[in-house]
């Protein structure tokens, strides 16, 4: 059985089912009580699973996540949901010195199954502090896994395996997709963790991306072949440990790269497979490949800024069509 | 006297094991066989021994940088830990951690790490999880003076005291946070202050005396398992030694800027010495009968230390291992 359901509800969907069929569950974070913070991500669950598992917490997060690292160590899969990026940066401790190291450390000695579940709300003129996309960050921390999904079929599969799996996963969330619906199947399934996937086949040139800007990318696929081009899309789902194949097949069929994301340049995801690019497929470029980020400046408020700000599919098309001029 | 000989008996034997695994160190370190930074315990065994004593094997403890005492005391596995010191490929933590990473699992040793405060948030989850699943353990968080100034320390108290969280608070107040006095880190000495506003009952206790140690953890230990909520309790005490290595002249800083007198008198107040004394007096023990315990507590470190050495380092080929465990499907 398939029904649509929209992003938001695919992830309730998956904490509903993992919460029935795993009683060492458990979901702790500011605003798990509250749509103002998390949409219909939470709907029923306290209803459901009580409030010993389903945790709304005073605003601290720096214990919060510890707590949530705390109890992985001890038993349980935790969850621990900051319905902003912005505010987990109070918690880089928990999440870097203690659950990335902690396999390493301890010598194998105790695993820390824990999802940071990080949400991306912007837009709306929110400005610097409410409206940061940070995935960077923790790639760039050996131990973590980073997941960034963009449809509702691969939230809840990739939910699954994330929750499943024995090791700290970075999950980012972006409010910008809750408004996308598809089918989804009704029973539990896992997407496994590390595999992107091509949305679209092409031959003139290859589009990496993931989260919300992978939207805007099928939007532009739609848009280049008005322009008889036709791009091969990949949604890399995950972004590590990264799926360097798909991309690097990719490379090598079409030898033109465009890499969207929708955050900083430098030291980026995109400053990653440029790099990969340039070091496993240096001969195989026929034109320079290039980069659509956010440029390097905090967010604004203003809306006339934000316009100028965020990417638009109408850029990925531009900066299409451009590489192919070269 | 309220307790057995034998209670006696184990409290000392745990505190002496301690003191001895620990001064096995001392040589090693000053010829550079050790090498990773070690923060002895010396001074301070009454305060792990006595809560040790007290927990059960499936309870939890976490612990920070000066943490061999707690290891030691919940029964972790002398010859790993030793190992472990030496960076050698048999260590509990496989030569992966050193003698701030250290662990045993098996034995509720759950998490040790130098990031001052930064088992404070893990051992309140640990504690949820036993609230959760309802099993009746209780964890005990270590944690030195120089953690109060860490605000993860609050909000993990606020939120243990309105889960009611089964979890013991215990700082060890050596009234010094590496060189830094504790009049020169905090207003009021009175650190167990901090904790009732934030509804959590609280206490000081002399931390030199394994007896009232063990007595006050016992009492506390209770208190959380019967689901009372958390509990706060501060030692004072004193550490011998350097605050890394035997002292900061050899693994340290050149800081130690403590008082002459002021560590005369504490040594004075050394608690294996206030336990021999006890022992004697109103325990029954003849000096003999100690220092037989004592001999053989050497000669079982000097086995355990011969089969640790055995372990080579870890070879260059498996560095990459244990950055992720492997999940089964
Ligand atoms: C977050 C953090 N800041 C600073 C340090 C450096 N440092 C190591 S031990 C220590 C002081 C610890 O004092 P206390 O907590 O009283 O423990 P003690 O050494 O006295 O046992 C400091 C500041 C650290 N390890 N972690
Ligand atoms: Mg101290």
């Amino acid at each position: 059985m398939k029904m649509k359901i929209n992003f938001g509800l695919a992830i309730n969907q998956a904490l509903h089912q993992l919460f029935s069929t795993d009683e060492n569950i458990m979901l702790i974070g500011q605003g798990v009580k509250s749509p103002w913070y998390v949409g219909n991500t939470c709907t029923g669950l306290i209803d459901r699973f009580g409030e010993n598992r389903v945790i709304d917490t005073p605003v601290s997060e720096n214990a919060m996540t510890g707590i949530a690292v705390g109890s992985a160590i001890t038993g349980m899969k935790s969850i621990v949901v900051h319905p902003r990026v912005d505010f987990v940066l109070y918690a880089m401790d928990p999440i870097i010195n203690q659950a990335a190291n902690w396999h390493f450390m301890n010598g194998g000695k105790s695993c820390v199954p824990v999802v940071f579940w990080l949400i991306i709300n912007r837009g709306g003129e929110q400005a610097a502090q409410h409206s940061q996309a940070l995935h960077a960050l923790f790639t760039h921390i050996p131990g973590l896994k980073v997941i960034a999904p963009s449809t509702p079929y691969d939230v809840k599969g990739m939910l699954v395996s994330a929750i499943n799996d024995m090791n700290p996963v970075v999950f980012i969330d972006d409010r910008w997709l809750y408004r996308f619906d598809e089918d989804v199947p009704e029973e539990l399934y896992k997407i496994p963790l590390g595999k992107g996937v091509v949305r679209n086949s092409g031959n003139d040139l290859t589009i990496v991306s993931f989260s919300y800007t992978a939207k805007l990318c099928e939007e532009a696929v739609k848009e280049l072949q008005k322009y008889n081009i036709s791009a091969e899309f990949i949604d890399l789902r995950t972004i590590k440990p990264l799926d360097e194949d798909i991309i690097l097949n990719s490379v090598n069929k079409t030898g033109r790269l465009l890499i969207v994301d929708g955050a900083w340049r430098f030291n980026g995801v995109s400053s990653e497979i440029a790099a990969i690019i340039a070091e496993k497929a240096f001969n195989k470029l026929k034109a320079p490949l290039r980069r659509l980020t956010l440029p390097d400046t905090p967010a604004p408020a203003s809306s006339t800024l934000e316009d100028v700000y965020y990417i638009k599919s109408s850029d990925i098309v531009k900066s299409a069509i451009e590489i192919l001029k070269f | 006297m309220i307790y057995s000989k034998e209670i006696l008996e184990n409290l000392y034997l745990t505190m002496v094991k301690i003191r001895y695994v620990e001064e096995s160190f001392i040589e090693p370190i000053a010829k550079g066989l050790i090498r990773c930074p070690v923060h002895l315990y010396t001074g301070q065994e009454a305060i792990a021994t006595g809560l040790g004593a007290s927990l059960s094997k499936e309870d939890y403890i976490f612990g920070n940088h000066r943490s061999h005492g707690h290891y030691i005391a919940k029964g972790g596995d002398i010859t790993e830990l030793i190992a472990e010191v030496y960076c050698r490929k048999d260590g509990c933590s496989r030569g992966r951690g050193g003698s701030m990473h250290i662990i045993s699992p098996e034995n509720g040793v759950m998490g040790i790490v130098p990031i001052v405060a930064g088992t404070i948030s893990l051992a309140t989850g640990a504690a949820l999880s036993s609230k959760i699943r309802n099993d009746k353990r209780v964890t005990v968080s270590f944690f030195g003076d120089g953690a109060t100034g860490e605000g993860v320390l609050y909000e993990s108290m606020n939120f243990a005291s309105l889960k009611k969280l089964p979890i013991i608070f215990v700082c060890e107040n050596n009234l010094y946070s590496t060189h830094l006095p504790i009049d020169e880190i905090r207003t009021n000495r009175r650190i167990y202050e901090i904790a009732g506003p934030l509804g959590i009952k609280a206490e000081r206790v002399n931390g030199n005396d394994v007896i009232e140690v063990y007595r006050k953890a016992q009492l506390a230990v209770e208190y959380c398992r019967e689901g009372n909520g958390p509990y706060f309790i501060e030692y004072l005490t004193y550490r011998q030694r350097g605050h890394v290595g035997p002292d900061d002249n050899v693994q340290g800083t050149h800081t130690d800027i403590r008082p002459k007198n002021e560590i005369e008198e504490w040594l004075l107040n050394d608690p294996i010495i206030k336990m021999e004394n006890i022992m004697i007096k109103e325990g029954g023990f003849t000096e003999y009968e100690i220092s037989e315990m004592k001999k053989s507590i050497v000669n079982e470190i000097n086995h355990f230390t011969d089969i640790a050495l055995k372990s080579p380092k870890p070879p260059a080929e498996d560095s990459k291992m244990y950055l992720f465990y492997e999940n089964e499907n």
